[in-house]
């Protein structure tokens, strides 16, 4: 979005995190539930725009790892550890598994690397629920313990809503200073073209992994709060339709672009709330407007403004050239 | 205890479901590098466009062909033409998102049109057992068989015996050179796409009186078509007809021999070692990279 100046950018950006501190202050349980849910479900899109939209690795197992995540979390909070500690644990087990996971990818790619993160997904559900002694199986773990931070209880729903925007703000930074690291342009090349990646001397093998990895930790962490979130979890939100729903919402969103996964989320998260108005039909409702926004622009709602902006930029400057050619011709 | 010939031919029937599914499956990639993630739900709403003509009255034979005739505008004509069509240059990606959306709505539509509950679905083979080497197998298989087998070979032949076939393989393998030569590539395309509806309305009709008729039916049906069309090979018909049956058949035996509660990881491990150690499929030619 560089066709704004940056003293806007900063405060179009200042005033959305203002409004997202200030404005939910009023709201009711579900409000917050609902927006708790935008944050939790923005960091582990991140994760995946991350492996997808920069490191161009098709992953259909991020909703694996936010489950593996929750696991951790729920099991290591209700045997009495703290919420910060459960999330290192759900952030290391999720890097080391994505990484596992991120093998096959050296050796198949695009649909093909699509459907063993498939095949992932359906197994670590299928643990999930039969592996009762660790998971409680289909009956799943209740009464997760929401965390005491700096010593203030986050029982209620607006204290805990302000931990899961304060994990998204710290989540949004580090992946921020990350794409404009070098491994960020590691990650783009072997996007854009991996042989020349390669051949200019970037170890693709070690990003693809990287890729992999950094994602699914994303995945993990969101998962981490997305235990105390709900304070309840089965097998079932784990399934491999989370891992579709996060796909669509990094595609729709726009995926390669920063901002994707927070407007992605938005949509997959409050746009079928604003439709439960129409009652049986939000969802069908939904499906039709993704359908309809993909055929209008592929590359999603940053897509579409990414457009606008670089065709407002071609026109200022051929009207520059315009100028610029009639004082030649004049001066001649 | 059921016996290996019983499971065999269980689930060499459930496989011939499982091969027509994948093979409409692979006909779309191959023509039109469409990855179908609706394909579950391709097979599940026939059944119920069915139910719906014998719900105002058609007899059953009727709502058959109709319902058949109705996925063949649905699920092909208008499924190229309103998503297909206008995506199809943007990749493979956004198109296959754009599936998984309408699987959802799909999905939606049935159970907020037609019903949420599972209907039963009356049969085309009349239920009962006969007595084959001394094993009482259910006509419901070998009808399922049966119609499956002569399907696929209606397609085979089609494909390679006809002229049309000459040119929809022609069209799939490389475009520019058969519209350079006179196919008319186009018409080919949609020629899949309503071969594969007739495909998926016919599983429909076969499957649905086994596990009824239910929205979220298409789910695993979906899966393992995915998985049929990728063990057999990406880019063959007769790999994915193979896959479909080895799936089945795999199926049955991982519930009765492994556990109920990981058969449906057996046939998953098996796809994850076939991507890993022979991608193109069992029976698939490597592809060639195309980026």
């Amino acid at each position: 979005m560089s066709g704004f100046a940056k003293p806007l950018k900063i405060a179009l950006g200042l005033a959305v995190v203002a409004a997202l501190i200030v404005v939910p202050m009023n709201f009711n349980r579900y409000g917050l539930f609902i927006l708790s849910q935008w944050a939790v479900m923005s960091i582990a899109a991140m994760g995946l725009n991350l492996t997808l939209g920069y490191a161009g690795q098709v992953s259909l197992a991020q909703g694996a790892f936010v489950g593996i995540g929750a696991y951790a979390a729920a099991i290591m909070t209700t045997h009495g550890w703290p919420l910060p500690a459960a999330i290192l644990v759900a952030i290391a087990l999720s890097f080391a598994v994505g990484w596992v996971l991120g093998y096959p990818a050296l050796r198949v790619q695009h649909h093909y690397l699509a459907f063993v993160t498939l095949a992932f997904s359906t197994l670590a559900f299928l643990v999930f629920r039969n592996e009762s002694w660790l998971t409680g199986g289909i009956y799943g773990i209740s009464n997760i313990p929401r965390p005491h931070i700096f010593g203030i209880a986050t029982n209620k729903p607006l204290p805990f809503y302000y931990v899961c925007l304060g994990s998204l703000a710290i989540v949004s930074l580090a992946v921020w200073w990350l794409i404009r690291s070098p491994w960020g342009r590691a990650f783009m090349a072997l996007r854009e073209n991996p042989l020349r990646a390669q051949s200019l001397g970037v170890d693709t093998r070690h990003y693809t992994l990287m890729a992999f990895a950094i994602g699914s930790a994303l995945g993990g962490v969101a998962g981490a709060l997305y235990a105390p979130l709900t304070q309840y979890i089965d097998p079932v939100p784990f399934n491999l339709s989370l891992s579709l729903d996060l796909l669509m919402m990094v595609i729709v969103g726009g995926a390669g672009f920063y901002f994707g996964p927070f407007l992605g989320a938005m949509i997959a998260v409050l746009l079928p709330e604003w439709l439960r108005f129409t009652e049986g039909y939000y969802l069908m409702l939904y499906a039709i407007a993704v359908m309809l926004l993909l055929i209008w622009s592929p590359t999603g709602i940053l897509g579409i403004l990414d457009r606008y902006l670089a065709e407002r930029r071609t026109k200022a400057a051929s009207a520059l050239r315009a100028v610029a050619k009639s004082r030649l011709e004049t001066a001649q | 205890m059921s016996s290996l010939f019983d499971l065999l031919v269980a689930g060499l029937a459930t496989g011939a479901i499982y091969a027509l599914v994948a093979v409409g499956f692979t006909l779309l990639w191959q023509t039109s590098q469409t990855i179908n993630f609706a394909q579950g739900e391709f097979v599940m709403l026939p059944a119920f466009l069915m139910l719906a003509a014998m719900h105002v009255g058609a007899p059953f034979w009727l709502a058959i062909i109709l319902g058949i005739l109705m996925s063949m505008i649905l699920l092909g004509l208008a499924f190229k033409l309103l998503l297909v069509d206008p995506m199809m240059r943007h990749g493979v990606l956004p198109l296959a998102i754009a599936t998984m959306a309408l699987a959802i709505g799909i999905k939606e539509a049935v159970k907020q049109f037609f019903s949420a509950e599972a209907s039963p679905f009356p049969s085309i083979v009349p239920t009962g057992d006969i007595s084959i080497l001394g094993h009482a197998v259910s006509l419901q298989s070998i009808g399922v068989l049966v119609v499956a087998i002569l399907a696929v070979l209606g397609l085979t032949t089609l494909l390679n015996r006809t002229s049309l076939g000459h040119q929809m393989q022609a069209a799939a393998q490389n475009p520019t050179v058969a519209r350079i030569i006179g196919v008319p590539v186009e018409r080919m395309i949609l020629l899949t796409f309503l071969i594969n509806a007739f495909l998926v309305a016919l599983a429909s009709l076969l499957i649905t009186p086994i596990y009824l008729a239910k929205f979220s039916s298409g789910e695993v049906l979906g899966q393992a078509a995915f998985i049929a069309a990728i063990v057999g090979g990406f880019n063959q018909v007769r790999g994915a007809i193979a896959g479909g049956l080895l799936i089945g058949v795999l199926d049955n035996l991982a519930a009765a021999y492994v556990s109920t509660q990981y058969r449906a990881a057996v046939p998953m491990i098996f796809l994850i070692a076939v991507i890993l150690f022979r991608p193109q499929g069992l029976l698939g030619r490597a592809e060639e990279r195309t980026v």
